[in-house]
């Protein structure tokens, strides 16, 4: 077998396209990399869909972490806590139980029973509280000159946020949220090793690599191969924030602008 | 446990909660508490010495010792660190056993990896197939601490590289316009000086290192969360004293507290033991204090 046809068979596998089996024996480098790169699509799907909502409940929640009134504060501040103080592996087994149970409630909760919907909602979730507390730390470190500035123009409410507050907390956010956003892809490789069934072995990057470790008892060529994609899937996503934090700075003297420097990661 | 626990079925609410608390399983569900602990008080210095090593490699004249040392600290950027974990586990037994392989039976010819399979001779089995339980379990248990340890060792060393560059250009200068060679001015001043600039890096670390205590899951150690899965699963009567529904959803939510209860003692742990330490000090914090009490 060549190694297109194994790509024909194998590049949509994880999604449940194309061949059925997955290869049992004879396993080939080509086989091996094209079923890991397949399981990407999962990764990055969590990743793309858990940012991209994230992004908005983050912003809200930093708002009422900063916000006086300790009716929106105190909820923001609780659930920051709640989601930052404690494992995400342990996080994804209470939300599977606790979708299992709402199952019996009403079958509308059926879905989230699965990878796909349940796994996203621990994720956005969390992404929220992780990025809600960087944009809290911004919202905080806002130049007192910017916002007597917006006083002044006599913005006040919804355009100040939008023209001034906003726009300034995204800027210096904007280093550290790059990190939760690699450190948020990271993590999707948690879903399927946490309660979240994959069925018909319909698995992410790392469920795949743990399938071949575990069938030739050989983990110098998977785990490799993973290693490799999520260092071109990192090297992406800085790339494309980087695009993104130029456009925040483009206001700025070319000598001011700070290019975007990411720091190393560490486990949530 | 208790005397009124003889029988089960004729026990209510509190009792009977109390007698289901104690049984034997959950004892063992209270031990695997003790073993993340242990796994903690393991690891956190072993990670440190590992990172210790690294970030000193990292900055050495040497050039192949430093490149081993960024390597080492930039090879954690960009992978999942649950890769790093299912890796090392298999890896680690298998450079062991093959070590031991080449050691104690050097006249064996046959291939040690034939196809799917690993193949050592009998004396260097890691543990030896004779062995009693408990050595397969402690066994893994190592494996399992040299992994965090090696995972975590990157992550210190990167803190501790920051940490070393971060100490005043003009305090190594001084030393060195002292006539202290590069091995002293290493020790006597660069190593006291940089652990408060280390602080805040290693307080977070040790916060993400609680979070990663559940993964032991992952690596086979029968830990709270196994137990968790263990004991909360829907019991018949036919099998036990205690039946009861799928509970699952308590037990994790009661690991969930434990955790949240964990790293909340260890913030408030850690900010003091910061605000000891930066008391006095030339830094942003310290002049923070300074300012606070005038």
């Amino acid at each position: 077998m060549s190694c297109w046809e194994t790509i024909a068979d194998y590049a949509l596998r994880s999604q449940g396209i194309g061949e059925r089996l997955l290869p049992r024996t004879d396993f080939t480098l080509c086989q091996q990399f094209t079923l890991i790169g397949s399981g990407m699509i999962w990764n990055i799907y969590f990743g793309v869909l858990a940012l991209c909502s994230g992004f908005f409940l983050a912003t809200a929640v930093a708002m009422g972490k900063a916000a006086r009134n300790p009716l929106y504060r105190k909820p923001a501040e609780w659930f920051i806590f709640i989601f930052r103080g404690s494992p995400l592996f342990i996080q994804f087994f209470f939300a599977y139980f606790v979708f299992l149970s709402l199952k019996d409630v009403s079958s509308f909760f059926n879905p989230l029973t699965s990878a796909w919907a349940g796994a996203l909602v621990v994720l956005f979730l969390n992404t929220a509280a992780y990025s809600g507390e960087i944009f809290y730390g911004a919202l905080q470190s806002i130049p007192k000159g910017d916002t007597e500035a917006a006083d002044a123009y006599g913005l006040s409410g919804w355009s100040r946020f939008r023209r001034v507050i906003w726009p300034t907390m995204l800027r210096l956010a904007w280093p550290a949220y790059t990190n939760e956003a690699i450190f948020l892809f990271h993590a999707t490789t948690l879903v399927f090793f946490s309660g979240f069934p994959a069925t018909q072995q319909r698995g992410d990057a790392l469920y795949y690599a743990n399938y071949f470790a575990d069938k030739t008892f050989n983990p110098f060529i998977p785990y490799p191969i993973l290693a490799g994609y999520f260092i071109v899937l990192t090297l992406i996503v800085i790339g494309l924030f980087g695009l993104v934090n130029s456009r925040l700075n483009r206001h700025l003297p070319p000598e001011r602008r700070k290019p975007l420097k990411v720091r190393p990661q560490i486990i949530r | 446990m208790f005397s009124f626990c003889s029988d089960p079925a004729a026990l209510e609410g509190v009792q009977w909660l109390s007698c289901y608390l104690t049984t034997g399983k959950h004892m063992s569900m209270y031990w695997a508490v003790g073993t993340v602990l242990l796994l903690l008080s393991i690891t956190a210095p072993a990670a440190l010495a590992f990172g210790f090593a690294g970030a000193s490699a990292a900055r050495s004249n040497v050039a192949p010792l430093r490149w081993i040392g960024k390597t080492y600290i930039a090879v954690v950027r960009g992978i999942p660190d649950i890769a790093f974990f299912l890796f090392f586990v298999i890896a680690l037994d298998q450079a062991f056993e093959y070590i031991r392989h080449r050691i104690k039976c050097p006249d064996w010819d046959a291939a040690v990896r034939q196809g799917n399979d690993f193949i050592v001779c009998a004396a260097a089995k890691l543990p030896l197939g004779n062995a009693p339980q408990w050595v397969h379990e402690v066994y893994g248990f190592m494996l399992a601490v040299l992994t965090f340890a090696i995972v975590f060792g990157a992550f210190a060393a990167n803190v501790l590289f920051g940490a070393m560059r971060a100490v005043p250009k003009g305090q190594l200068e001084t030393a060195e316009a002292y006539g202290m060679n590069h091995r002293q001015t290493f020790w006597r001043i660069l190593v006291p000086q940089m652990w408060v600039y280390a602080l805040p890096g290693l307080s977070n670390l040790w916060m993400v290192l609680i979070k990663a205590t559940p993964l032991l899951f992952l690596l086979g150690v029968e830990d709270i969360v196994y137990w968790a899965r263990e004991l909360g699963g829907a019991k018949q009567p036919r099998f036990t004293d205690y039946p009861h529904p799928d509970w699952r959803m308590w037990y994790f939510a009661a690991l969930l507290v434990f955790y949240l209860c964990f790293t909340k003692v260890s913030e408030v742990v850690l900010d003091r033991i910061m605000a000891r330490l930066t008391h006095g000090q030339a830094t942003a914090a310290g002049e923070a204090q300074r300012k606070a009490a005038a």
